[in-house]
């Protein structure tokens, strides 16, 4: 039987949200019947992805707007895991930031060539109203 | 945030009381050190052992304190570091900045 899972979930633009969604990823990976890999991993994994992209849409994309909201789609069929996170901002491409300086102490920029070097396949578009990051892993 | 700040002799030992170091709390991290730093405290053990998570912001929060107790000759050190956050200092790299004990008493005596 295909397994198949759908969750949508709309939170205020606030860094307070970020545990809550972290959650329901980690609680997703344990709930995959089929997955032969390490589960916890996968579970700390897409806590940390949920997380860093959230804080991408809330701060920079949405620029800490209260007023604005994040909204992100999270689903499986199969073996693929895809990961939407919407934004209402101006937006924040990042499939246009370079791999950071692992020489250098930078503060920042390390968000995203963690959510780079986790999904299998990252991409970020333009919608009406804003954007979406779209994070896609093959569950094998 | 929920720190407890102690003063070992010349060094002070921080305990992150969180289970999660991220976007959320990691500022308050920051400015904690920051205080120390202001008072002298340049010698700081962090001990993450409570820390179950940690994202690019808390790494970012370690790093600022790392930068700013080297620039007054102090020394900041980590301890106690769960296996999954442990690998996401290898996966930054980061385990080649910070000297990381496994407990507070070997970080403390590393001084």
């Amino acid at each position: 039987m295909n397994e198949k899972i759908e969750v949508d979930i709309r939170v205020p633009n606030q860094t307070r949200y970020l545990g809550l969604i972290g959650k329901i990823g980690e609680d997703i990976a344990r709930t995959l019947r089929r997955y032969k890999g390490d589960r916890e991993e996968l579970a700390y994994h897409l806590n940390l992805v949920l997380t860093e992209a959230m804080t991408n849409a809330i701060r920079h994309a949405n620029e800490d707007d209260p007023k604005k909201e994040v909204h992100i789609v999270i689903s499986i069929q199969d073996e693929n895991l895809n990961i939407k996170v919407f934004d209402q901002g101006q937006g924040f491409d990042v499939c246009a930031i370079s791999t950071p300086d692992f020489k250098g102490l930078d503060e920042h920029g390390r968000g995203v060539f963690i959510i780079r070097t986790l999904m299998d396949e990252v991409t970020y578009r333009k919608l009406d109203g804003g954007n979406v990051l779209e994070m896609i892993k093959a569950l094998r | 945030m929920m720190v407890k700040i102690e003063e070992k002799g010349s060094v002070i030992l921080i305990e992150v009381k969180e289970e999660r170091l991220d976007a959320h709390n990691s500022g308050e991290l920051k400015t904690q050190m920051l205080n120390l730093f202001e008072e002298g405290k340049n010698d700081i053990v962090v001990d993450l052992g409570d820390v179950r998570f940690v994202d690019s912001s808390g790494l970012g929060a370690l790093v600022s304190g790392f930068k700013n107790a080297s620039a007054r000759n102090g020394n900041l050190k980590l301890c106690g570091l769960q296996p999954q956050v442990k690998s996401m200092f290898e996966l930054t790299r980061l385990h080649r900045v910070f000297e990381i004990f496994p407990g507070a008493q070997e970080a403390l005596d590393s001084f």
